[in-house]
C-alpha cells in the first residue's frame, strides 16, 4: 500500500492512524476526545511538510476523520493560535517549535491527551544539541502524558541502545501536579506496543527482532548525591534488514591521481558519463567550495544541456526550494550537493548516488547511498571518487566498511549546559516550577541523566541573574523564585525575548550576497542596488574578502566590489576567470576515527595494496624506500630541510580539527625549544610545520627531544594557553552565549539583530576568562571544545596511543608521504602565524614607502 | 613621506611629535605625556555591562569595569603621572557611577590619590559631573594640545580625542587581523577606545577618513608592541 520512499515514515504513523479510525468508529460523535493524538517530530522543515502531503493520501483513501497540520517557522500567526485552541490530530513539527510549544502556557492542557510522539530520523538529531534540545522536550512530554509511547525511525546505526535509551525515561516520573486526567496511559487495542519503538532502516518487510524491555523501575535520583544511579531504561528495538546490497564502487579512472587536493577535477568527464546513462543522478560533495567547482565543471561538459542543478546552504532559500521542487516532479537529471541533502525528502528516480571526495565516514556514506533508490528489491547503486591518492586510501576503507555494514556513528552526547539553560528558561515561561521535580525530569532524558544536583542549580543562576560570583545582577533576575519556593519567569517581555530565541542553530552571522552591475569606466562608483539576491556568505569569509578578490558562488564566478551596509556587493567576474580566494576550503566533517583506524590498517599492510589501484601501491612502496610505513599504532614523524627552513611532519590520521589543535601545542613547545616555527598546516592525515632552526639536528643531540614533543602532558597547561586565544574556542564560546541566551539574537522591541545590537563576545570571552574562569559557559564552551571545533578529546586518545610508539626519520630530503601534507601549504591559511607578524608585514610595507 | 609617521627606531611604544608636544602611544591604548606627566586615556564606557542588563536583560559578565580599571592601574604604575585625563565616555551611561561595585569604586580612589583627575564630558557621560572624584571639564589645553571627547569638523592642529573607537584592520592572505589603533596625520590625533566592552569602528570609515583629508597613519595596538600602518594596508569592513 505504500508508495515508494513513504515506507518507513509511514510505518511510523501506523498505530496512530489505526488508532484514530478505531477512535473515530467507536465514538462516531466524538464530543470531548479531541486533543491533539499524535506529535511527529522532524529534523526538517521541508520534511514535516513532506510527510503531511504523503499522509494526506492515505487518510483521504481510507476516508479517515484525521486532521493533519504542520506547524513550522513558516505558520501564521493566526494558524498558530488556532491550533492551540482547536488541535488537529496529527501535528509534524520540528524540534524548536516542539520547544516553544511545550514552553507555551496551555502546553499542560494541549499535550495531555498525547497518545504517539514520533521522532523521524532520529540519528541525526541526537549527534547535536538539537538532540539535547529535543530529548529535554521529549521529558517533558513523558511528565505531561505519562506512558507516552516514543517511536524512533532511524538509519542503522552501531549504538541502537543509545537511542533506545533516548526514547524512555531515564527515571520514573513522579506525577504532575496538574496532570490532567492522571495515571499512567497504554497504548490500548490491538498492535499494542510497550512504551517505544524503534525501526531502523527501511520498509516494511523483514525481520522483526523485538527485544524485552527492562522494568522501568528507578526511583527518582536523589538530589544530595545527583543522578550518578542511571538504570538501563530502553525502548524496545525493531530492527528491518535492508533488501538487496548496495552496488557500490570506486570510480577508477585507470590513471595516476594527484598526491593532494579535493576537487577530483579529473573525474569530471567520468561523472558527467555517468549523468548520462542514468535517469537522476545525486552528486554528494564534502564542502560549498567543491559543490560550486563541481557544478561549474558539470556545465563546462554539458554539452547535452543535461538540466543539473546545484544545492548548499548558503544558497537562497528560495532558488534551494526550486530545485528540490524541479527535482521532485523529476524534472532535473542531477543535483551536486552538500550535506544539506543528507537527510530527508524521498526523491523516489534517484538511480545513483555518486560522493565526490573524501568518504570521511562508513556510517555518513552509507546514509548517503541511501538516497538512492529506495526499492528494498533493487539495490541502491553509488560510487565513491576520490579527489587525490589518500582518498583513494579512504574510499577502499569505507567500502570494506560498507561491505561489513560497519558502522561508526559518533557516541552518545553528554547534554550540553547551554542548551539546558535555554530549556529551564522556556520551564519557568509555561508555568511555576519546582526546582526539584524540574530536576528529576531534566534527569530522565537520558543525555542529561548524569547530570549533578549542583550543576543543575548553577544552570538555574545562570538563567536567574547570569550566574556570577559578583552578585550584579540581583534585581533585573528574569527568573524569580516566590515564597512557595516555585521559580517564575519576571515579565512578558523576558519570555517574548526566549521565544524570539529558541533554538541550538547558531548560524555564523552572514551577510547576503547582492549582484550588482559595475558601471564601465567608472571604477570605484557605488554600485547601484536592486540587483538579486544570490545567496549568503559568512561573515568570516566577508571579512577577509578586499575589493577586486574573486571567488566561486552559486555556481559563478564572482568579483568582490564591497560591502554596503549588511550586504556583500559582487559583480560577475569576466568569463575565465579563476577564482583567487579559497573559500570554505576545508572539508567540513574530519575522517572518523573507525575509517583512520581502517586506512592505517592498509598502509601498514603491503598484502592489502594488492586491493588497491597500482599507482597507490607503487606510491607506498616508494616511501617504505625512502622513509618509513608506520605501524598500525605507529606515529611517523619526519624531520627534513628543504629550501631555508626545516620541516617536521606527523601522520596521526585523526582528522583535521584535532591535527589542527596538534599544530597549535606543537608549535607553542617548538618555540619554547628555540626552534623558531614559522607556521604550520593540517590536512585529515597529518601535519606539516616549518622552523628557521633544524629540528633533526635538536633531535640527534638530544634522543628524547621527539619523545617529549608530542608528550601528553601537551593537553595541559600548553593547551590552557592556547585556548585563551584560540579563534575557535571563541567561536565556541559565542555559539554556547548565543544558546544560553547571553546574547540575544533577536531583541524585543529592536529591530536590528546580529552586530548592532550586541558586545562582541571575544571582548566578553577575554573578560570573564579572567575574572571567572568557572563560569557556567566557559564550561560549556570547554565540554564542546572536547568534540567540536577543536577536537580536543581525540587528541588526546592519539596521543596516548602513540607514547612509545613514536618512529623519527630524519631525511635529507622530502619523502613521498609528507609531499602530500607539504601541499596543503599556501593553499590552506597559516595556522601558526600570530597577529604580531600580520601586524608586522603590513607595517614593513610603510616604511619601505617611508624610506624610499 | 607617509603622513603622520616619524620615523622613530620601532619599538613598543612609538612616539609622535604633535603640535611640538611629544607623545607616546603607549601599547595599553593611552597617550603618554613625558612632559607634562600626564596620561591621556579615552573612552573607558565603565559599566557598560551593566548597562545592558539594565535596558535589555543581557546579563552579560559585570566584571569588565574591573578589568578596564586593572589596565588604566597597570599604566599608572608604569608612568606614575602627575595627571591622568580621561577623554570622555568614562561611563558608559549617567547612572553608571550609582551601579558600580564599592571595589571598583574603591580602585578609581586608589587611583585619583596624589594625582590630578580630570574627566572630560562626553556625550554618554556628560550627565556625570560628581560622585567619583576628581574633576569636570568639557575640553582642556596642555601646552600646544588641546583634548577634547569628539574630534572637531574642521582640522584644529594638536587636537587630541577620542569618541570614535577607530579600529584597524589588516588582510593578508586570507586572514584578517582587527585591532584598536590611534589614527594621526601628524596635526591631529584620535585615540582608541580603552574600555574592556568598547566597540570599534575601521578607520576606512567616512567618519574617520574624513577628518584626515590628507591620509593617515593608523598606529595599531598588537600583542606584544605597538605597529605603524599605513592607510593603503588597511582594509574596510
Amino acid at each position: 500500500m505504500a508508495p515508494t520512499g513513504a515506507g518507513k515514515t509511514l510505518a511510523g504513523f501506523l498505530p496512530s492512524l489505526v488508532a484514530l479510525s478505531e477512535q473515530a468508529a467507536a465514538k462516531p460523535a466524538p464530543k470531548a476526545a479531541k486533543g491533539l493524538h499524535t506529535l511527529y517530530v522532524s529534523p526538517l522543515k521541508a520534511l514535516a511538510v513532506d510527510i503531511a502531503r504523503n499522509l494526506d493520501a492515505p487518510i483521504a483513501q481510507m476516508a479517515l476523520p484525521v486532521r493533519v497540520e504542520t506547524r513550522t517557522g513558516d505558520t501564521p500567526a493566526h494558524k498558530r493560535t488556532r491550533q492551540i485552541s482547536r488541535p488537529p490530530d496529527i501535528l509534524l513539527t520540528t524540534p524548536e517549535q516542539l520547544a516553544l510549544l511545550i514552553a507555551h502556557r496551555d502546553a499542560a492542557e494541549f499535550f495531555s491527551g498525547l497518545r504517539y510522539v514520533i521522532l523521524d530520523e532520529l540519528h541525526a538529531l541526537v549527534t547535536s544539541k538539537r538532540g539535547d534540545l529535543l530529548s529535554l522536550a521529549l521529558a517533558r512530554l513523558h511528565r505531561l502524558s505519562p506512558g507516552l509511547p516514543a517511536i524512533g525511525l532511524s538509519a542503522t546505526v552501531r549504538e541502537p541502545d543509545e537511542l533506545r535509551k533516548y526514547l524512555v525515561p531515564q527515571f520514573e516520573l513522579s506525577p504532575p501536579p496538574t496532570a490532567g486526567e492522571g495515571g499512567p496511559r497504554r497504548g490500548s487495542g490491538e498492535g499494542q506496543r510497550d512504551d517505544a519503538e524503534l525501526r531502523v532502516r527501511h520498509a516494511l518487510s523483514g525481520s522483526v527482532a523485538p527485544l524485552s524491555r527492562p522494568g522501568l523501575t528507578a526511583g527518582p535520583p536523589s538530589p544530595a548525591v545527583g543522578g550518578g544511579n542511571v538504570q538501563l531504561a530502553m525502548a524496545d528495538l525493531v530492527t528491518v534488514q535492508g533488501g538487496a546490497k548496495a552496488d557500490l564502487r570506486m570510480l577508477d579512472l585507470g590513471r595516476s591521481l594527484p598526491i593532494s587536493g579535493h576537487t577530483a577535477w579529473h573525474s569530471m568527464p567520468a561523472i558527467y558519463d555517468l549523468i548520462r546513462e542514468h535517469r537522476t543522478t545525486l552528486v554528494f560533495v564534502n564542502t560549498r567550495l567543491q559543490a560550486e567547482y563541481t557544478f561549474q565543471e558539470l556545465w563546462r561538459l554539458n554539452d547535452d544541456a543535461l538540466p543539473i542543478a546545484i544545492h548548499h546552504g548558503s544558497l537562497d532559500a528560495q532558488q534551494r526550494r526550486r530545485v528540490e521542487a524541479a527535482m521532485a516532479e523529476g524534472q532535473l537529471r542531477a543535483i551536486v550537493c552538500t550535506a544539506t541533502l543528507d537527510l530527508g525528502i524521498d526523491w523516489g528516480d534517484v538511480d545513483l548516488v555518486v560522493n565526490v571526495g573524501a568518504p570521511k565516514g562508513a556510517s555518513r556514506i552509507m546514509q548517503r547511498i541511501g538516497r538512492a533508490n529506495h526499492r528494498m528489491d533493487e539495490p541502491s547503486k553509488a560510487y565513491l571518487v576520490p579527489g587525490n591518492r589518500f582518498e583513494m586510501l579512504e574510499c577502499q576503507a569505507a567500502l570494506d566498511a560498507v561491505e561489513e555494514a560497519a558502522q561508526d556513528t559518533p557516541d552518545a552526547r553528554l547534554g550540553a549546559l547551554d542548551v539546558l539553560a535555554q530549556h529551564v528558561l522556556g520551564m519557568a515561561c509555561a508555568d511555576a516550577f519546582d526546582p526539584l521535580s524540574l530536576y528529576e525530569e531534566i534527569v530522565s532524558a537520558s543525555p542529561y541523566a548524569g547530570l549533578t544536583w549542583e550543576s543543575f542549580e548553577q544552570v538555574v543562576d545562570y538563567v536567574a541573574t547570569g550566574g556570577y560570583a559578583l552578585r550584579a545582577y540581583e534585581r533585573f533576575a528574569k527568573i524569580l523564585r516566590g515564597p512557595d519556593g516555585l521559580w517564575r519567569v519576571r515579565d512578558a517581555r523576558t519570555a517574548q525575548a526566549y521565544r524570539m530565541n529558541v533554538g541550538t542553530i547558531v548560524e555564523a552571522a552572514r551577510v547576503r550576497v547582492r549582484l550588482g552591475r559595475s558601471l564601465r569606466g567608472k571604477p570605484g562608483t557605488v554600485l547601484p542596488k536592486g540587483g538579486r539576491v544570490l545567496g549568503e556568505i559568512e561573515d568570516d569569509f566577508a571579512e577577509t574578502l578586499t575589493v577586486g578578490d574573486t571567488f566561486l558562488f552559486a555556481g559563478e564566478t564572482l568579483r568582490f566590489e564591497g560591502l554596503s551596509e549588511d550586504e556583500a556587493l559582487v559583480t560577475r567576474a569576466p568569463l575565465g576567470t579563476d577564482p583567487a580566494i579559497p573559500s570554505y576550503a576545508g572539508a567540513k566533517f574530519p575522517l572518523s576515527t573507525f575509517l583512520a583506524e581502517r586506512v592505517r590498517a592498509i598502509i601498514a599492510d603491503p598484502f592489502e595494496w594488492d586491493r588497491l589501484p597500482k599507482q597507490i601501491g607503487d606510491y607506498l612502496q616508494q616511501q617504505r624506500r625512502r622513509s618509513v610505513l608506520p605501524g598500525e599504532r605507529d606515529l611517523l614523524v619526519e624531520t627534513f630541510p628543504r629550501g631555508k627552513r626545516y620541516y617536521l611532519t606527523a601522520f596521526p590520521f585523526e582528522g583535521r580539527l584535532a591535527h589542527q589543535t596538534l599544530g597549535m601545542l606543537l608549535t607553542r613547545r617548538l618555540e619554547r625549544d628555540g626552534l623558531r616555527p614559522l607556521g604550520f598546516a593540517a590536512n585529515d592525515y597529518g601535519i606539516a610545520i616549518w622552523t628557521t632552526r633544524d629540528v633533526s639536528e635538536r633531535a640527534a643531540l638530544d634522543p628524547d627531544f621527539i619523545g617529549d614533543l608530542f608528550a601528553v602532558d601537551m593537553l595541559g597547561d600548553d593547551l590552557e594557553a592556547w585556548l585563551d586565544e584560540s579563534a575557535m574556542m571563541k567561536r565556541t564560546f559565542r555559539q554556547c552565549a548565543v544558546i544560553a541566551g547571553l546574547i540575544e539574537r533577536h531583541h524585543p522591541g529592536l529591530k536590528k539583530s546580529g552586530r548592532q545590537v550586541t558586545i562582541s563576545t571575544d571582548l566578553i570571552y577575554d573578560v570573564l576568562r579572567k575574572h571567572q574562569p568557572d563560569h557556567l559557559l566557559l564550561r560549556a564552551a570547554r565540554q564542546d571544545a572536547a568534540t567540536g571545533l577543536l577536537d580536543v578529546r581525540r587528541l588526546g586518545m592519539m596521543l596516548e596511543r602513540i607514547q612509545g610508539r613514536i618512529i623519527h626519520r630524519a631525511l635529507d630530503r622530502v619523502s613521498p608521504l609528507s609531499v602530500s601534507v607539504m601541499l596543503e601549504i599556501g593553499r590552506e591559511r597559516v595556522y601558526g602565524e600570530g597577529a604580531d607578524e600580520i601586524l608586522a608585514e603590513a607595517e614593513a610595507e610603510l616604511l619601505q614607502e617611508a624610506l624610499s | 613621506m607617509a603622513a603622520g609617521l616619524r620615523l622613530e627606531k620601532t619599538h613598543k611604544h612609538p612616539t609622535l611629535l604633535l603640535a611640538g608636544e611629544t607623545l607616546m602611544l603607549d601599547l595599553c591604548g593611552g597617550v603618554w605625556l613625558p612632559e607634562h606627566r600626564t596620561l591621556i586615556v579615552s573612552d573607558l564606557h565603565l559599566e557598560k555591562g551593566s548597562s545592558y542588563a539594565a535596558r535589555t536583560g543581557q546579563f552579560l559578565p559585570p566584571y569588565d569595569t574591573r578589568e578596564t580599571l586593572a589596565c588604566l592601574h597597570e599604566a599608572v604604575i608604569r608612568h606614575d603621572p602627575a595627571r591622568v585625563v580621561a577623554l570622555g565616555d568614562s561611563f558608559h551611561d549617567h547612572r553608571g557611577p550609582e551601579r558600580m561595585e564599592p571595589g571598583d569604586r574603591a580602585m578609581v580612589a586608589a587611583l585619583q590619590e596624589g594625582r590630578d583627575w580630570v574627566w572630560i564630558a562626553g556625550n554618554h557621560d556628560a550627565a556625570v559631573s560628581e560622585g567619583v572624584g576628581g574633576r569636570y571639564a568639557d575640553a582642556l589645553t596642555l601646552g600646544g594640545l588641546v583634548l577634547r571627547h569628539e574630534p572637531s569638523p574642521e582640522p584644529v592642529p594638536g587636537e587630541i580625542a577620542g569618541h570614535l573607537h577607530p579600529c584597524g584592520k589588516v588582510a593578508m592572505r586570507g586572514r584578517a587581523v582587527r585591532r584598536r589603533c590611534f589614527v594621526t596625520d601628524g596635526t591631529r590625533l584620535v585615540m582608541p577606545a580603552f574600555g574592556a566592552y568598547a566597540g570599534g569602528l575601521n578607520v576606512r570609515d567616512r567618519a574617520i577618513e574624513g577628518l584626515f583629508p590628507n591620509g593617515f597613519t593608523a598606529h595599531l595596538l598588537g600583542d606584544g608592541r605597538v605597529f605603524s600602518i599605513g592607510r593603503a594596508q588597511l582594509a574596510r569592513d
